[in-house]
């Protein structure tokens, strides 16, 4: 199922049970998925428009009302654009406002480099009181809505809008503020979040082969990090890997650094190396960027060396 | 209860001469230029409870024009919201009352507001909620003539117009100043009545916005577009300083400057007449 499918099915249901619960696009909603709900949910669904600001701050205004607002567009329009929307309008005043940027980094493909959001994690993590939560798939993302849902404060939600591989069983069992640890090893951590989670699962089967065992952590929240996780994983094996779908300068290396600053383990990272996207289909964006299962296993390999 | 508005004016005008006197530097041109919109509002027109700051349905005010935070508690203490000692805390460290608004921090402050052209669209969305909630208040809001260059204004009033939001009064408070010199000069904003008509708007275009007979007039006319489908934006032609005369003379300077205590006593000695 398309992670957006997932992401409305959710809405619908939320929406159905709670008429505060409310949603609010900027001309997006057909790609965003949420299209659908406006005929079901006239008095729940709204859009502002190509007017994005607008919207960040409007979404601030029904939360004071009591409202539980989810504000929608791609993600560079849901972060860098209404940066100050969401530090001030929203984060600074304490507004229960989710905001749901789709097409995370390479994943806005045919868009190219001005819609591609290399940047989106770092501009979100500075700005204090915010959550910033990436999920790996459609059953971390199904059991992630509600509990986002009632958090009662404003959530940033990077969700890649199509299919992507199912990691977690049904019986997954999701926190917030906790770090999942999808396979235990003692050679060295992987630290991972969204749409790369998969092919780091791949990496460490062809790892084992090679007599690596890696330890997988996804950091399905890289704001706030569950440093307890990271730390004590990360003294475990002795050499750490991240890997993400944005610039390395900012995101999730920048948050296990931070979160390492006291420990001395070797930190490599597999992510975008500090420069805009372009134009092109994922196949030739990971390869252009680097984001890859044979760099991932090539970054996997140095860091073990490093130790 | 019956106010008498002018009289109340003078005192709101007095609290903010003597609170920002006490600090000694503020935003007291465009404090002084909204004093009028606030009595009417905060004395007469609003369905409110200063015992029962967060009560249900209540009308809700939302300054826009977030710097003029000092004319906002002012009223409200001289509402009786809260003690008016606590002005004299104004801007010092751990004080409840910012120079901008904060809704977390000052009670009967309903949003947070500073980076101007955000409170507007918070407004529109405290509308739309109030719309979805069918709980008859009314929404006003406050913006600057010079918050008016903000592109968010107006994504926000075309969304008002478009959403048919009836129950939002809105002010523009045109006092033709802004930071770097008058708002024609920096970038003009006219013809405004005629950009509000165009997006949508009813249009009140009040001759003297510091005469708070007209005010009240502008209001009361509002609150009958309230079925019209269409918000209301009332234009304020302002003085900015407006009350004491040395301030009012300096023109854009007086948006954010020095204020002695000698100065705020011969102010208040001036609103009061007794000069």
């Amino acid at each position: 199922m398309e992670m957006r499918a997932v992401y409305a099915a959710c809405l619908a249901e939320m929406m159905e049970k709670d008429k505060h619960v409310v949603i609010l696009d900027a001309d997006l909603g057909k790609a965003s998925g949420t299209l659908s709900l406006r005929a079901k949910f006239p008095e729940q669904s709204f859009d502002c428009g190509v007017a994005e600001q607008d919207m960040a701050s409007i979404a601030a205004g029904l939360s004071s009302y009591g409202f539980k607002p989810w504000i929608e567009s791609f993600t560079p329009f849901a972060t860098r654009r209404i940066c100050d929307q969401i530090a001030i309008s929203i984060s600074y005043a304490k507004r229960n406002v989710k905001i749901v940027g789709t097409d995370p980094g390479i994943s806005a493909e045919l868009n190219g480099g001005t819609h591609m959001s290399m940047e989106d994690i770092g501009v979100i993590r500075s700005i204090p009181g915010m959550v910033i939560f990436e999920p790996v798939d459609e059953v971390q993302l199904r059991a992630a809505m509600p509990v986002l849902n009632e958090y009662d404060g404003p959530v940033y939600v990077r969700l890649f809008r199509k299919q992507l591989p199912v990691v977690f069983g049904e019986d997954y069992k999701f926190d917030l503020f906790k770090a999942d640890t999808i396979k235990e090893g003692k050679d060295l951590t992987i630290f991972v979040s969204g749409m790369l989670t998969a092919d780091v699962v791949e990496a460490s089967k062809k790892l084992a082969e090679e007599g690596i065992d890696a330890e997988i952590i996804n950091v399905h929240t890289i704001k706030p990090i569950d440093k307890g996780t990271v730390v004590a994983s990360a003294r475990k094996t002795g050499a750490v890997l991240t890997v993400e779908n944005h610039n390395v300068i900012g995101g999730l290396q920048s948050a296990v650094l931070e979160a390492l600053a006291m420990e001395k383990i070797p930190v490599v990272a597999v992510g975008v190396q500090d420069h805009f996207g372009e134009v092109g289909k994922l196949p030739y964006l990971r390869e252009a960027t680097g984001l890859t299962v044979e760099n991932i296993l090539a970054s996997a390999r140095k860091a073990v060396t490093l130790k | 209860m019956n106010y008498d508005l002018k009289e109340v004016c003078k005192d709101i005008r007095c609290d903010i001469m003597t609170c920002i006197g006490h600090l000694g530097v503020g935003h007291i041109g465009g404090c002084l230029s909204v004093v009028e919109a606030l009595a009417v509002l905060y004395f007469k027109e609003m369905n409110i409870d200063p015992a029962n700051p967060k009560m249900e349905g209540r009308d809700r005010f939302i300054c826009s024009k977030g710097h003029a935070g000092p004319a906002v508690y002012a009223t409200l203490a001289n509402r009786g919201y809260f003690d008016k000692k606590e002005l004299l805390t104004l801007n010092q460290g751990g004080t409840n009352l910012p120079s901008h608004c904060d809704m977390n921090r000052t009670i009967g402050i309903d949003m947070t507001t500073g980076s101007l052209g955000q409170g507007f669209s918070c407004a529109v969305g405290v509308a739309l909620g109030s719309k979805l909630e069918k709980d008859g208040a009314t929404i006003y809001a406050m913006i600057g003539d010079g918050e008016s260059q903000e592109g968010q204004i107006w994504e926000a009033a075309m969304f008002a117009a478009a959403k048919k939001l009836d129950n939002l009064i809105a002010f523009t408070d045109y006092n033709k100043q802004q930071i770097d010199g008058t708002v024609a000069e920096v970038n003009d904003i006219a013809p405004l009545a005629e950009k509000w008509a165009a997006f949508g708007w009813n249009v009140i275009d009040v001759e003297d916005g510091n005469d708070v007979e007209q005010v009240e007039k502008a209001v009361e006319h509002a609150k009958l577009g309230r079925d019209s489908g269409k918000p209301t934006m009332i234009i304020l032609n302002t003085l900015k300083g407006c009350g004491v005369k040395w301030i009012e003379d300096m023109g854009s300077g007086n948006h954010n400057c020095p204020v002695s205590e000698e100065q705020a006593e011969a102010a208040i000695r001036e609103i009061r007449g007794e000069d």
